[in-house]
């Protein structure tokens, strides 16, 4: 049986070169960065060294304004925790947007229970934040604007550039989440003029277990993990080495690579989704066409009459791995909030897949996709009360047709 | 490694891929439907009822792994059974006929016994409304 891996927003294999350069300190090179030692010494040396690819690779001023954690998780609560408390005698407010990820919505959640408050600004169908709401949104207790590049389920690119400038011009710092599109498309925090940045490098063919996080060095902070003096102080807890050295070649190689695996990517996105439209009726599309407003790998539709789970397992059975916001899915017998916030129609959510592509994708790879995809819709809504009454063109009541 | 075994048994997994009982019958006895409540899953079911007792049954079902499944093996409980013995029919027998679902999965099987009990009324309705 063919496998096919179309999952890359949540994870990507760790690229050869990534893996060649971490070896050497998941095992002999075992010093402690903080060590007054030559082991001690190698391990800052890489860690430096990981520090200055990744300041490249977002076009930042200094290797100083990079902060390693653990992942983007992390980083989404120390930016949006930290940047709250480092600024609470300015004011009590973040604006947001309302499909925001997890983390971040999560953190500005536990602020509201500590006496803050939180302004969720709405998106419009294809989950586009429209920048004048952001300015609509800020009050003078304002102390953070936070607004993700490209949206982690849905694919859509934010105006962060344009949210960045209101930011500037009234001295609110800017936190942008960059998790879906590091090493997918470019990243400049002086252009987008973001305070604060970050991501997860496992995203884009570097290890999991670390994370990065970008804090312009007017931007102030406090930190969340109390202890040592690691990362100058913003961020305590000894340093994963091996997967900070990933990290930096990841982001070295993205830079690299870029254009070549954006092109890859969102040519195999469009066959792909122009071969599933073609060949399977009532798909909808979620988030913008394939294109300029678009994540170039991501597609994520909805298969009107049948629920995601069971799309996933029979997908999975036939080597194909892909993700859904369904409800039976995520475990929280709720479908995405984003899905919710796009005002989409909740047993179209239900329906919800999610397919992600990567540079190790093919023309072949699609062409499977093409060929049995179809088939397990098609099995599934053999199944369906609501595809046989469609089949029959009985008018559904809320169509009022 | 595949993803079906590690979240649902055989005997789920069958139902699952090779669902018993699927369409609707024709000039159905009592037709049932239920659904919308709790996650969204919806089921149709349609009886033939002769002599006080479910003589054959088909469904539909949008749903997950576990409604379809139990959809498929609710209909293979029920055909046989006098209705009498169909009022008494609960989700508990659903699951005790697949050998177990993963415990959020439990209230996929209710779906099953509403669409039965909804089917049922229908039927009761439809006596009255001949016997008048």
């Amino acid at each position: 049986m063919r496998h096919v891996y179309l999952d890359h927003q949540s994870a990507t294999p760790v690229l050869p070169e990534v893996f060649e350069a971490m070896k050497p300190f998941l095992s002999e090179a075992c010093g402690n960065p903080s060590s007054l030692h030559s082991h001690g010494l190698l391990a800052r040396d890489a860690i430096a060294t990981a520090r200055s690819q990744i300041a490249a690779f977002l076009n930042a001023d200094s290797p100083d304004e990079i902060i390693f954690t653990s992942d983007g998780t992390e980083s989404s609560n120390l930016a949006v925790k930290g940047a709250a408390w480092a600024n609470r005698r300015n004011g009590n407010h973040i604006v947001l947007s309302q499909i925001e990820h997890p983390a971040v919505i999560a953190s500005a959640e536990f602020l509201e229970s500590r006496g803050f408050a939180s302004t969720r600004v709405k998106v419009n169908a294809e989950g586009a934040v429209d920048p004048a709401d952001i300015l609509a949104a800020i009050t003078d207790k304002t102390i953070l604007i936070a607004v993700h590049h490209v949206n982690h389920e849905i694919g859509t690119i934010e105006p962060v550039r344009q949210i960045g400038a209101i930011a500037r011009e009234r001295g609110i710092p800017f936190y942008v989440d960059a998790d879906s599109s590091a090493g997918w498309l470019p990243l400049d925090v002086r252009d987008w003029g973001a305070s604060l940045l970050s991501f997860s490098p496992h995203r884009f063919y570097g290890p999991k277990g670390v994370g990065v996080l970008y804090q312009n060095r007017r931007t102030r902070l406090a930190p969340i993990l109390h202890g040592g003096a690691q990362e100058d102080g913003r961020r305590a807890g000894v340093e994963n080495v091996a997967a900070i050295v990933g990290a930096g070649v990841a982001a070295e190689i993205a830079r690299r690579d870029l254009a070549q695996r954006q092109a890859h990517c969102a040519r195999l996105q469009k066959r792909l989704w122009d071969g599933l439209r073609e060949k399977i009726p009532r798909l909808k599309l979620n988030g913008p066409e394939p294109g300029p407003n678009r994540h170039p790998s991501s597609l994520n539709f909805s298969t009107e009459f049948i629920e995601g789970e069971s799309q996933l397992l029979l997908c999975d059975m036939h080597g194909i791995a892909v993700a859904s916001g369904s409800a039976c899915v995520t475990k929280s017998r709720k479908s995405s909030h984003v899905l919710q916030a796009i005002g989409l129609d909740p047993a179209l959510a239900r329906g919800n897949v999610l397919m992600s592509l990567g540079q190790d994708n093919t023309d072949e790879d699609v062409d499977y996709v093409l060929d049995t995809f179809p088939k397990v819709v098609a099995q599934l809504r053999s199944l369906s009360p609501t595809w046989s009454e469609f089949e029959k063109g009985i008018p559904r009541p809320d169509q009022g047709t | 490694m595949s993803l079906a075994p590690a979240l649902y048994n055989p005997t789920v997994l069958d139902h699952f891929l090779h669902p018993r009982n699927v369409g609707d019958l024709s000039r159905p006895d009592a037709l049932g439907h239920a659904g919308e409540s709790n996650c969204g899953d919806t089921m149709r079911l349609s009886l033939r009822i002769k002599d006080g007792r479910i003589i054959d049954a088909r469904f539909r079902t949008f749903g997950c792994g576990a409604a379809i499944a139990s959809s498929s093996v609710a209909t293979e409980l029920i055909k046989g059974r006098t209705l009498d013995q169909a009022r008494h029919f609960s989700n508990q027998e659903v699951v005790a006929a697949l050998g177990g679902l993963p415990p959020a999965k439990i209230q996929c099987s209710v779906l099953a016994a509403q669409a039965l009990q909804s089917a049922l009324e229908d039927y009761e309705k439809k006596q009255l409304a001949t016997s008048h």
